[in-house]
């Protein structure tokens, strides 16, 4: 029995659903999916959005058979590895605390341990892209070590700075640009995550691995100086 | 060369939208009503892939620098032309100096102005599309202001002449049809027929991102969801339980239930409502959306 299922979901995307968990290897198998679909190039798909344990193919109902494109979705659905191509690693630097993680404290405090202890379970774990979303070039990346998997703040922020590192419960990610965002800020990353102007717009896509890696106040202001 | 005298109230460059790039976060953007958009694009004699001017609600003013020819569709508006009225859905010809103007507001909510050519903004991600929320496309992502210069591309398909008309394809006047799902199991057993029956208002919040239903809060339970895709015209009830209907701006992902999805021919009749109007939905069949879709194409395309 298979452990998937296709959803239509009104008359112009279709979606596979997978076990609504936050899984690597379901997740790995969504991509797989995704990428055989953009592969096939199939007459009138617009879209293929990966989410966390899902793949939503968007089409144009004028412009596309749809038996056929349901047929080639279950294939890639049926077929789909849960060890997929090994993804890129990416090396994230982060100034934690300071101006730069306001929220750094207060997630020390829910942690019941130092700050310093906050960013040292941060980086020391292995992240990895589950999916984009919300924002431009946006990662959400997982898993958050538990002990300091905070749940969003209670009061949005209307603004948080490009380049903040933060935390919601499992996930963790670095804002883009500059947009409202309710995640506990415990620092921040010189490296720009998202350039439209750039030839590869995107640092970060589905299914990459990423690592932390702490930086100093100086290191972070010379990083920040070499971008601009 | 245009000139913009008056930005009016939120008028953005928009072509079909920033499509291929939503994996990576990146709204999808383009007309609220496609239809609109298409059919001035259409009368002008323009590739569809041009881009047009969306009108919010109360109009721009340009000043044109060169002859050129251009359609008003959508919303219907009073348009003055060096202060006579003109019409809209109807190829206008301008001639260098000419002043053209939105007056009152009679019906709908957004116009769409095309120009013979299409209007040439650089594109971002392979689009036209202005996306202000990420400060993307069009005139440096944001809405038009006074003093902002647009020119006309060369995305001109068929040479037209002044005068030439086009009806619009007639609108759905009824309630907004949606597609049950795919969260409408949650809704206290009777699904996406809890929309049905209710009356709901057009919050005076809503924008291109989505429409924000004031009304009969819809009652539902079940776990937290994980975040997915979102297509136009989802109708997400958050906790609050007043449905918002997500639109061309919307973000590229959600994690509130979803219980229904407005179908493709009515997300025109959605986007023309203006704050403060009544929208009541029925849900329907697949065959229905389809059918609907093919016979505004036709009444488009006669």
């Amino acid at each position: 029995m298979s452990d998937w299922r296709l959803v239509r979901v009104g008359d112009a995307s279709i979606v596979v659903e997978f076990a609504q968990q936050i899984d690597p290897a379901i997740n790995a198998r969504a991509l797989a999916v995704g990428d055989a679909v953009r592969a096939a190039r199939y007459p009138g798909v617009l879209d293929v959005v990966e989410g966390y344990c899902s793949v939503t193919v968007a089409y144009d109902p004028l412009r596309t058979a749809i038996e056929p494109l349901v047929a080639a979705i279950e294939e890639a659905a049926e077929r789909a590895p849960a060890n997929g191509a090994a993804a890129a690693e990416v090396e994230l630097p982060v100034c934690y605390g300071g101006s730069h993680g306001p929220d750094l404290e207060a997630v020390a405090a829910f942690a019941g341990c130092s700050p310093a202890e906050v960013a040292a379970l941060h980086h020391a774990a292995a992240y990895r892209v589950y999916m984009l979303g919300f924002l431009p070039g946006f990662a959400y990346m997982g898993s958050v070590d538990p002990r300091i998997a905070v749940p969003r703040r209670s009061r949005p922020r209307l603004r948080v700075p490009a380049g903040s590192v933060g935390i919601a419960r499992f996930q963790t990610g670095v804002y883009p640009v500059e947009a409202p965002g309710g995640w506990h800020l415990i620092g921040r990353c010189p490296r720009r995550t998202f350039d439209p102007d750039a030839s590869n717009p995107f640092l970060l896509q589905p299914g990459c691995a990423v690592r932390f890696v702490p930086i100093s106040e100086a290191e972070y202001r010379r990083a920040e100086a070499e971008q601009a | 060369m245009i000139r913009v005298l008056h930005g009016g109230r939120f008028t953005t460059v928009q072509d079909a939208g920033r499509w291929g790039y939503q994996r990576f976060g990146i709204p999808v953007a383009g007309p609220m009503d496609p239809v609109s958009h298409r059919m001035a694009n259409l009368l002008v004699g323009n590739r569809p892939s041009c881009a047009t001017l969306e009108v919010t609600l109360a109009g721009p003013r340009l000043e044109f620098e060169s002859d050129l020819l251009l359609a008003v569709c959508g919303a219907e508006f009073e348009l003055l032309l060096d202060g006579e009225p003109v019409p809209g859905g109807t190829v206008l010809a301008p001639r260098s100096g000419q002043r053209l103007a939105f007056g009152r507001r009679r019906q709908g909510a957004r116009a769409y102005i095309a120009v013979a050519g299409g209007f040439d903004v650089p594109r971002v991600l392979g689009s036209r599309a202005t996306h202000a929320g990420s400060g993307m496309g069009g005139v440096c992502g944001r809405a038009l202001a006074a003093g902002d210069e647009l020119e006309a591309g060369d995305g001109i398909a068929r040479r037209v002449r002044a005068g030439e008309r086009r009806r619009a394809p007639a609108p759905n006047a009824g309630r907004v049809r949606v597609l049950p799902g795919p969260h409408d199991g949650r809704f206290a057993g009777v699904g996406a027929a809890a929309l049905e029956g209710k009356r709901y208002r057009v919050g005076a919040a809503s924008d291109r991102m989505g429409y924000r239903l004031e009304g009969p809060p819809l009652e539902q339970d079940g776990p937290e969801l994980l975040s997915a895709a979102v297509p136009v015209g989802a109708v997400q009830v958050p906790p609050s339980g007043e449905p918002i209907i997500l639109m061309a701006d919307r973000p590229t992902t959600g994690g509130y239930p979803r219980i229904g999805t407005v179908i493709s021919a009515d997300v025109p009749v959605v986007a023309q409502l203006a704050p403060g109007a009544g929208i009541e939905f029925e849900t329907c069949s697949h065959e229905t959306a389809v059918r609907a879709l093919i016979e505004q194409e036709r009444g488009l395309l006669a």
